[in-house]
């Protein structure tokens, strides 16, 4: 089928995109695009209905009764200068321009690549206690992020939450020099009345909680439950070696208090 | 649905999940932004989208219902260049040329918010974009050159 051909549906309010949605089986979601469209463009995807998100009203970031709450069209360049660690990985995400037109929900919802890691804002959202808002055929219902970076195939996301309290914060990423930088490795660090959460995108499809350094907060257990994978970007090998460094960079900014 | 390039409106039939690049090149014959990677990362086809630089590859033309894209066809012509075609022109901005049409309209897009910007806001801005000609320093320098000469005015 040709792109052209595609059915596509422009819902204007999250109840049209959910009910568009439906069970979500026949259905590609596209926010802002940057993930999916070069899949398209290459003939690796050929969906039979498409869902555009632009306006559906799912872009807003708010800050009310002690509670962060962000759209999933919102854009990345709309969490550039919002909490950390999200700011931080949301700066290097790509360039500007890429920025304006990527989308929180494609960053947590898009399948990964096979060829570099995808989803810079998934480790982040882990160590902030994200809540996810999500609809698909058994209705609307809200979930740990963690969980639904797991299943989230067959889900429309609505909306991510977190807590509005106080953090330390640290964040440390190793990039790959392009025209934009890859993200070879990243970790985030949160620690929140003495409760340290800690998680890694790029050692896996999908970012990680780092649990045994959670307990231990020694970079030694870096490795521990954890089998780094290779990828265009870098070898596991690679990787398995930079993320005691990168883990203990993220936990001095947390011990320091710095973000 | 209707779109507005460089100032003339089309109605274009159902675009399915078309690129804004491909309804630009291939159904209104607007070559100026050009298809390089096609995935985002060289920023040859950048536009503006109601003024806002956009890579046009990443972009469903579905979603564009009324918008306004400007190319850089419409920043200027070749009787009467704006100030900063005229600069990459006189700083050796371009050499092979291809990447040219994306640095334009986001160089423009950045004058237009920031009519003196510093060395390093430009780099910022135009740091996703690719010339393979490696020739940054006078891009860079066209840039500052339009600034002082009067900015982004077309």
């Amino acid at each position: 089928m040709a792109l052209a051909d595609v059915e596509v549906l422009v819902p204007g309010s999250p109840e049209e995109a959910v009910s568009a949605f439906g069970d979500g089986r026949d259905v590609l979601v596209v926010a802002g695009g940057t993930i999916v469209m070069p899949e398209l463009s290459a003939g690796r995807l050929r969906p039979r209905r498409a869902m555009l998100l632009g306006r559906a009203g799912l872009a807003f970031v708010v800050r009310s009764d002690g509670t962060v709450t962000i759209g999933a069209a919102t854009p990345v360049a709309a969490l550039e200068d919002g909490d950390e660690p999200l700011a931080t990985a949301a700066r290097h995400l790509a360039d500007g321009e890429v920025r304006a037109q990527a989308t929180l929900g494609g960053n947590l919802c898009a399948p990964p690549w096979p060829e570099t890691p995808t989803g810079d804002l998934q480790a982040p959202l882990l160590v902030l206690e994200a809540r996810v808002r999500s609809a698909g055929a058994d209705g609307e219902r809200t979930e740990p992020l963690e969980t639904f970076l797991g299943q989230s195939r067959d889900r429309l996301l609505l909306d991510v939450s977190y807590d509005d309290v106080p953090r330390r914060t640290g964040y440390a990423a190793s990039w790959r020099p392009h025209a934009v930088h890859r993200t070879i490795l990243a970790v985030a660090a949160a620690e929140r009345e003495g409760e340290l959460r800690v998680a890694a995108t790029g050692l896996a499809p999908r970012a990680v909680r780092l649990r045994a350094v959670e307990q231990s907060r020694d970079p030694a257990d870096a490795l521990v439950g954890v089998d780094p994978s290779d990828d265009a970007l870098a070898s596991g090998w690679y990787r398995a070696r930079q993320l005691p460094g990168l883990l203990e960079q993220a936990l001095a900014a947390v011990a320091e208090g710095a973000a | 649905m209707r779109l507005t390039v460089d100032g003339v409106e089309h109605e274009l039939a159902r675009p399915g999940l078309a690129t804004l690049l491909h309804v630009l090149r291939e159904e209104l014959a607007v070559t100026g932004p050009k298809a390089g990677c096609q995935q985002g990362s060289c920023g040859a086809c950048t536009v503006l989208v109601d003024g806002a630089p956009r890579r046009s590859c990443l972009l469903p033309a579905a979603a564009l219902d009324g918008a306004e894209v400007a190319t850089v066809e419409g920043l200027g012509a070749a009787e009467h260049l704006s100030p900063l075609q005229a600069a990459f022109l006189e700083h050796h901005g371009f050499q092979c040329g291809f990447c040219t049409p994306g640095f334009l309209v986001a160089a423009h897009a950045l004058l237009e918010r920031s009519p003196a910007p510093s060395r390093r806001e430009i780099e910022a801005a135009l740091g996703g974009h690719t010339c393979r000609c490696t020739g940054y320093l006078g891009i860079v320098e066209a840039v500052e050159a339009a600034a002082e000469a009067g900015g982004a005015a077309r």
